[in-house]
């Protein structure tokens, strides 16, 4: 009865949605305050309902309700509780749920803290996200519905996939979607400033703090997603270019860039037309994600179970949000004002500059991503995309914007003197070239693109020092958007060291073992000491121990398991990481060889710096969460020109 | 104006392309196997007192080869299909065991010879079967899972359909549903039985 109630809640949600989608905006054509007073209740009204009927999804789950046909394929008597609830979230239908509940908390965040914003403006925002839940609300109503019953009730569930079952990836969806949703916000900004038809520079103002909190949910996201697959998937990578993962990090390539032509539309009221679609690409992107993950159109390893009536779906939402947008902006972005005079060196045609090479950048992804569709529904062939071509043209693309994030950061805005702009990179280049040479000579193995990183990294690192001295010495209080910015480049060097090291001086071996046998590892020695079997809630695992040695000193004990989880066929790798500053040691227990005495296959692996990939994460969303802390934004909205 | 309207314009082709991409099935790989002859191969069977199993024995006849293990949960799923379609007597099925004796089934890696495991996957196998029901005329054990390499098994379950001269027709990767067997396998069957008269 109660699930019934759940289901009751969300058609009432889709009616809510509507209304909030309608007339607040038929209030805004008609003048009518009324109406558009109406989008704030109606977003607080919408957000409890879906919130209600998320809630009793998670209690069927928490209360082993199998007469619920999702809950029992996702669920299961034994899993732990904490799997049980982020098991709500573990398949098609219920993700689309939490989709639709976040989409509704960042309208009624909007709906909170917009006190400053025209009621127009609000009701706008409001409406447009309104028509966005509709859409989604509908997909999940006709096509994936959670609620529904399975008659008569299994006596067990089918069990979370194994491999979710994990704290990283029960965090990593949530977060990821956060992202995906956020950018909903800046897009419905962009789309109300188009229908305004006053293209002037307040949305952008407006839309900035959004941008970046969803930003930093989506870099949250992405790096949980990379530091997952990392230590659970064991073969210690940690970035595959799989469809689903390009379909997140294309978003966020965007939203890098709109974050960056935000700040130029907001101070200098340029590149209205650009930072409008920008901001309906990111959110059009997330959309096309979707659509890739839960269509089956392509193959991927997060494979949701897949329906083409749910695709056929999909791509019409797709096609009428992406391009009624579209439209809107070819008929209104030719009236947008162009902004103050702008230098061919200046911040903004550096930043200009920046934000095009990430939109290249996302289509290389986008083309190598659906480069298998298009061949096939060109009738030419079966054929699938590897890491080779995404990292021979993504590489090329992202060291230029890199090696601008310096220029960006330095020169002024409007007009920059090219010579006094290179006066002030000397240090910076002089630091780059002297690192860049120092590890492509003298390290063992240097090779020149290991070089490259390192002076690249050395580049950003200076070159922000050299800002911060420069501003110190200026007089007044130094804004926190100053720190989160320079942080979050910090962030970007910190992982083109990762990448650099990780790629070029990683070790690695593939042995066998049996017990008391060693291998040895850059200065490191590995003896495997023990397999036992160890049981779990849910499952049997056979445990190695291996010793880990430097010196002669045991340093460590691992541990790699290898899991058969009862519900699944499918044993599971769990490797054994000792994390460091500056190297993870890995091994991954692998399967029994068969004949003679007991032995195993084992990976064992040396990852210098490889941490540092998810510690210039960390700093990115730092840094992110420092900009958004800036009083600026919480202030009246008086036009601030630098 | 139109200059605003690349964006729209190069959106549009992107939707043509995925419109068309769902029609069409990422998974679906075209079998260099289709239209050459069925690999060779001897195989112990369930009976211990049968002789081996060869696809030679299934010359002039159509016939269907299905890879399937008691492991394999999705087997389960089609089972019941092609336990009714047997009874059907259309023509028979030759159930391939793919690796029946897994990692799990060795604890600690422990050896099992040959001959052990041959008589474990047959218990394991005569049990599942006389439990879901035994739609084979004959059932072959590929313990180590070479036969499966030479036929390109890609993951079970897989059924091949084989012509009376011993020709791969069809190739099924995944659960056989009624909707395959009715619109691509048994208008396949009709058509080479026509022909092989």
């Amino acid at each position: 009865m109660i699930v019934e109630l759940g289901h009751f809640a969300l058609i009432l949600a889709t009616c809510v949605a509507f209304i909030q989608g309608t007339l607040p905006l038929a209030g805004t054509l008609r003048d009518n305050v009324r109406w558009q007073n109406a989008a704030r209740p109606a977003a607080l009204l919408q957000f409890t309902l879906i919130a209600l009927a998320y809630g009793i999804l998670t209690y069927a789950a928490v209360t082993n309700d199998f007469s619920v046909r999702y809950i029992a394929a996702q669920s299961n008597l034994l899993l732990p509780l904490p799997y049980k609830v982020a098991s709500v979230w573990g398949g098609h239908e219920g993700s689309l749920l939490l989709w639709v509940l976040m989409l509704s908390g960042w309208t009624l965040a909007v709906a909170l803290f917009s006190e400053r914003l025209p009621l127009a403006m609000v009701a706008r925002v409001i409406s447009v996200l309104g028509l966005i839940a509709v859409g989604f609300l509908l997909f999940i109503l006709f096509t994936s519905s959670p609620f529904e019953r399975l008659l008569p009730a299994p006596a067990d569930g089918r069990d979370l996939n194994p491999l979710l079952q994990d704290p990283g990836l029960v965090i990593h969806p949530p977060m990821l979607y956060m992202g995906y949703v956020g950018f909903s916000v800046a897009f419905a900004f962009a789309v109300a400033a188009l229908l305004s038809g006053r293209m002037d520079a307040a949305w952008a103002r407006w839309s900035r703090p959004w941008t970046v909190v969803a930003w930093v949910f989506m870099t949250t996201g992405i790096a949980l997603g990379s530091w997952w697959a990392y230590y659970e998937l064991g073969w210690g990578g940690w970035w595959f270019w799989d469809p689903v993962e390009n379909a997140s990090l294309m978003p966020w390539l965007f939203g890098t860039a709109l974050i960056h032509a935000l700040m130029v539309t907001d101070k200098r009221g340029g590149f209205k037309a650009w930072s409008v679609l920008l901001a309906i690409g990111a959110f059009s992107l997330c959309l096309l994600g979707t659509f890739l993950v839960r269509s089956g159109v392509l193959t991927s390893v997060h494979a949701f179970a897949n329906d083409p009536e749910r695709g056929i779906f999909i791509l019409i939402l797709l096609a009428l949000v992406v391009g009624i947008s579209l439209m809107l902006f070819a008929w209104r972005a030719p009236k947008a004002t162009l902004g103050g005079d702008i230098g061919l060196v200046s911040r903004e045609s550096l930043l200009l500059t920046n934000s095009v090479l990430l939109v290249v950048a996302t289509a290389a992804v986008l083309l190598g991503t659906i480069y298998p569709l298009i061949i096939d529904a060109l009738n030419l062939g079966k054929l699938s995309v590897g890491a080779p071509y995404f990292n021979a043209v993504f590489v090329p693309l992202m060291v230029p914007v890199i090696f601008l994030m310096v220029p960006g950061g330095i020169a002024h805005w409007r007009e920059n003197r090219l010579r006094a702009l290179a006066n002030d990179m000397r240090v910076p280049a002089i630091a780059a070239i002297a690192t860049g040479a120092a590890v492509w000579l003298f390290t063992d193995r240097g090779t020149w693109l290991s070089g490259m990183g390192s002076a690249l990294a050395a580049w950003v690192v200076v070159g922000l020092c050299v800002q911060i001295i420069t501003r110190l010495q200026k007089p007044g209080r130094i804004a926190p958007s100053f720190w989160g910015m320079h942080l979050a480049h910090l962030g970007i060097a910190v992982i083109v060291i990762g990448i650099t090291f990780v790629k070029g001086y990683e070790e690695e071996r593939d042995v066998r073992m049996s017990i008391g046998d060693t291998v040895s590892l850059s200065n490191y020695r590995f003896q495997l000491t023990d397999v036992a079997i160890a049981d779990g809630p849910n499952y049997k695992a056979l445990r190695a121990s291996v010793e880990v040695s430097k010196d002669g000193r045991v340093i460590e004990v691992l541990e790699p398991e290898k899991r058969k989880y009862f519900s699944s066929a499918m044993p599971m790798t769990e490797a054994a990481i000792d994390y460091g500053w500056f190297r993870d040691l890995y091994v991954a227990l692998g399967d029994p060889i068969q004949g003679g005495a007991p032995q195993w296959s084992m990976r064992v692996y040396y990852k210098p710096f490889v941490s540092w990939l998810w510690g210039g994460a960390v700093l990115m969303v730092l840094g992110g969460l420092f900009s958004i802390s800036d009083r600026r934004y919480r202030k009246g909205s008086a036009p601030q020109i630098a | 104006m139109k200059k605003f309207l690349i964006p729209f314009g190069l959106f549009m082709v992107l939707i043509a392309f995925l419109a068309i991409g769902l029609k069409r099935d990422p998974k679906e790989i075209p079998s260099p196997l289709v239209g050459r002859v069925a690999p060779a191969f001897e195989l112990a069977t369930l009976d211990p007192a049968a002789p081996p199993f060869s696809p030679q024995r299934m010359r002039g006849q159509v016939w269907m080869l299905n890879v399937w293990a008691t492991w394999c949960v999705a087997c389960r799923q089609e089972h019941p299909l092609l336990v009714a379609f047997s009874r059907a007597n259309q023509l028979p099925i030759v159930g391939l065991n793919y690796k029946e004796v897994q990692v799990q089934d060795r604890p600690q890696g422990v050896a099992v010879d040959a001959e052990g495991q041959l008589a474990l996957a047959r218990q394991k196998g005569g049990t599942w079967l006389q439990r879901y029901g035994n739609p084979y005329v004959a059932t072959a054990f590929d313990l180590d899972g070479r036969v499966g390499i030479n036929y390109g098994v890609y993951g079970v379950p897989e059924t091949y359909l084989i012509d009376q001269a011993g020709v791969i027709r069809y190739k099924q990767i995944g659960v056989l549903t009624p909707e395959i067997l009715q619109d691509r396998i048994l208008p396949l069957v009709k058509q080479l039985t026509a022909a092989g008269g």
